[in-house]
Order: structure tokens, then sequence, then C-alpha cells
């Protein structure tokens, strides 16, 4: 089966803090991965390795079992095959239509196919009737639908979601995760979702994984890692007996 | 008079044009990039903003005079000379405000431009794009300090009748031999030329061009 994304041993300090001690990950093609933990266990830094926003101290990031050099012309290559969309969203000073544009302009799309692809992907959040507005005009919630347009408009294979909807109102909430199962139903992506809420990470993904002081001490598919967890820790987590 | 005008909007003009195009590229790669010496490039940029026109008049006539460097250019005394004595002027303050502008466009923009698949050379564009209204600021200053500098102008170009009279030479002239009149409309003129560059400059930000 094609992995489309693992992380083999990788470690990341900062201010020599240990963040991720030798973590494992492995991704299959395809899949929503939900990342579960207590604040400062890592989740973050998961995403951003996996992004090649961050270089691991040590270990390997493999996409499609591919060792990347983080700041290599093919790491580029890869990044440009994956988005990742960050809790508060920043947007260009430019109108919602130029925002949602920028990545497809970058790649060098013709200005006849971005115009198409730019209202599709619009549509698919919401928000066709607002593409000349002034972005940092719209409210948080439509920031984040414009973060969310931005990306797919670019048909990535990797979507890496960071709380991505933590800040929102429950509409908004609803909307970009049916627009994200939507868009792994047509794209076939993989997706990888750090959430604090366990509701969420029960409602999008296949399987969880519990990110407990730097490694993923639980993996497993979403119904066994809420309904029978194997891990005294998880079982600690998921009650909310876990102090952090 | 209307050549004077003419004349000191060319060299302004012109310098202006040379300072944009080297200030702007120049305070960006010093904003984004990290390398060694930075800060005492930073530093050094900032330094040249009370940079004395005369002392760059002073060197520019050096390196343009017979026995200079450029000497064979033939530059002395010519609206060519006054272009290059206003630029060494005007260069550093469009790339020090570019510094200043660039440097404020937020981290998250850089990670963002980042993980949409922007190299480091498309993400440089970005940042100007996103500062363009500071760096529109810079060679607002840059056009400011060009049009109403005097010292470096009067030794390069020789406030020379028909040939290098400017504006700001010509008030210098007129005031020494008394015509306070003369001088004071050549001041409003020239008032009324940056008040017209920067209103329209200003209405270009409003409106959203830039």
């Amino acid at each position: 089966m094609t992995v489309p994304l693992a992380l083999a041993g990788v470690q990341k300090s900062f201010a020599g803090k240990a963040v991720l001690k030798d973590l494992d990950l492995r991704v299959e093609a395809g899949e929503i991965f939900g990342v579960v933990g207590p604040s400062g266990a890592g989740k973050t830094t998961v995403l951003r390795v996996l992004d090649l926003l961050e270089a691991p101290d040590g270990g390997q990031v493999l996409f499609e079992d591919r060792a990347l050099v983080p700041d290599s012309r093919e790491a580029l290559a890869q990044r440009r095959r994956m988005c990742l969309i960050a809790q508060n969203p920043a947007v260009f000073r430019a109108s919602v239509f130029d925002n949602v544009a920028y990545g497809l302009r970058l790649r060098g799309v013709p200005p006849e196919l971005v115009r198409g692809r730019v209202f599709s992907a619009l549509e698919f959040v919401g928000l066709l009737d607002r593409a000349d507005e002034v972005a940092a005009r719209l409210s948080g919630g439509e920031q984040q639908r414009v973060a969310f347009a931005r990306a797919t408009v670019l048909r990535p294979d990797v979507l890496l979601l960071d709380e991505f909807t933590s800040n929102l109102d429950p509409a908004n909430v609803r909307l970009l995760e049916s627009a994200t199962r939507r868009y792994r139903l047509e794209s076939g992506c993989t997706v990888v979702i750090v959430t604090h809420n366990l509701f969420q990470a029960k409602r999008l993904a296949d399987r969880v994984g519990l990110l407990l002081d730097g490694k993923f001490l639980e993996v497993a598919p979403t119904h066994g890692f809420f309904e029978n967890p194997s891990r005294p820790e998880t079982q600690a987590f998921l009650s909310g007996e876990m102090a952090y | 008079m209307l050549q004077i005008v003419a004349l000191s909007l060319f060299v302004a003009g012109t310098s202006t044009l040379i300072g944009a195009v080297l200030g702007v590229p120049l305070g960006t790669m010093i904003a984004l990039r990290r390398f060694r010496g930075r800060n005492f490039v930073r530093t050094l940029a900032f330094t040249f903003y009370g940079f004395p026109p005369v002392l760059a008049g002073l060197l520019v006539y050096l390196v343009l005079s017979h026995s200079g460097p450029l000497g064979f250019l033939g530059w002395l005394y010519t609206p060519l000379g006054m272009i290059l004595a206003q630029a060494v002027l005007v260069v550093p303050i469009v790339a020090g405000v570019t510094i200043s502008a660039v440097q404020v466009v937020e981290r998250r923009l850089h990670e963002t431009a980042l993980t949409l698949g922007a190299d480091e050379r498309q993400w440089r564009s970005t940042a100007v794009h996103e500062a363009r209204l500071g760096v529109l600021t810079a060679i607002m200053v840059g056009f400011g300090r060009a049009i109403s500098e005097v010292g470096a102008v009067l030794i390069v170009g020789g406030n020379i009748a028909g040939q290098t009279r400017v504006l700001t030479t010509a008030i210098v002239l007129d005031t020494s031999e008394a015509n306070y009149l003369e001088a004071t409309v050549l001041g409003i003129i020239l008032f009324v030329i940056a008040f017209i560059v920067f209103a329209a400059l200003q209405r270009l930000q409003s409106e959203g061009v830039v």
C-alpha cells in the first residue's frame, strides 16, 4: 500500500527542550488521521515537520517512502503537494479572489484557468459572492474559509489541518468539517488533523493517535480509540482525568 | 523659470527612480535575508539617513573631477553629475525605509506563503507587495529628500544658469543677491510641486491602487 506520509524516529528540540522524541508515524493514503493530546505535547510541531516548515534534528520525513531533505529542490516540489491550514490563518492584503489565486499564480497557472478554479473553490466554501471583498475585513470564520479555499484550490495530495476550527462558531465548524469530508471524498487526498476537540476527531478521523510527551502512545481506528482504548494514559486523557 | 522647474523635476525624479530601483531590492534583501554582518549593514543604512548632502556632494565631486576615477565621463557640472549626487543620498533612504516596512510583514504570512508553495524568491516578491504602502512611503521620502536638497547639487552642478540651475540652488542664489521676492516665489513653486506629487501618491493609496 502506498504510504504518502511517514515520520521515522523524528527528534525535534526547541531551546534545549525535546518536543518530539524518536517519533514514528505512518499515515496511510487517503485516510484522515487525527492527532490528539494535551497542550504542549508537540502536536503542531508534528504538522510543521510534515510540512517541512521545521527541519527535524534527527530522523526522517518520508513522502511516498522517499526521505525529504528540508530546503532542497525536491522538498519544495513535495511541499507544493501539501497544504497546511493554521489555527489563525494569515491573509494577504488583497481581495478574497487574489488570496485564493495566490498559490495558483505561484505555480504559473494561466490566468484563464485561475479564474474558474478560484470561483469553484470559493463556491465550495460558500464565499462565491465575497470574491471582490478585502480578505482582511472578513470575520474570523470567513477568513478561515478563505484559507481552506486557498489550500484546496491547489488540489493538494495532503491536507494538514492545525486546530483549523478552534476559534469558530458552530455553523462555521460544521461547514468546514463538511468541506473537509467532501474534499477528501472528491480528491482522495490524505488529511492529518490536529485538534483539541475530541468530538471533531471522532467525527472526522479514520484513525486517531494520542501524542504524549513527544511520542505517539496509542494509535488506533477511531471507534476503538474512543470506545476501547488500550492504554491507561489514553483512558485518562479521554475521561479528562489527565492533568496537563 | 520653466526650465529651472523642469530640470529640478528631471534631476529629482531620475535620482528617485535610481533610488527605487536600487534601494527597494537592497532594503528587501537586508530585511529578509539572514547573513553575516546583517545588523551592521542595517545600522549603516540607517546612519546614511543623516548623511550630510554637502559631504555627498564633495565625494561625488572628487569622483567626477578631472583627476577622479570617473573623471573621464565628463559629468561634473552637468545634470548627470547632479543625479548621481542625489542618488547617493536617496538610495540609503529608500533602502532604510524599505527595511522597516518589509520587516513588519507578519512572520505568519511568510509561513503561509511557504505552505502555499512559494520559494524564497517568490516570498521576497510577496513581502514587498504586502509592504507596498511602506515601500511607496520610502520612495516618497526619497523624492522629498531629492527635490529639496541643495548642498550636493550646488557642489556638483555648479548652479550654472540654463544648464544646472535647479529650484533650490536658484533660491540660494536669489537670497544671496537679496532677490527675496523671486526666492520666495521659487520656494512656493517647490512647495507646490512636492504637494502635488505627495497628494497624487496619497490618492493612489486611498483608492487602493497600491
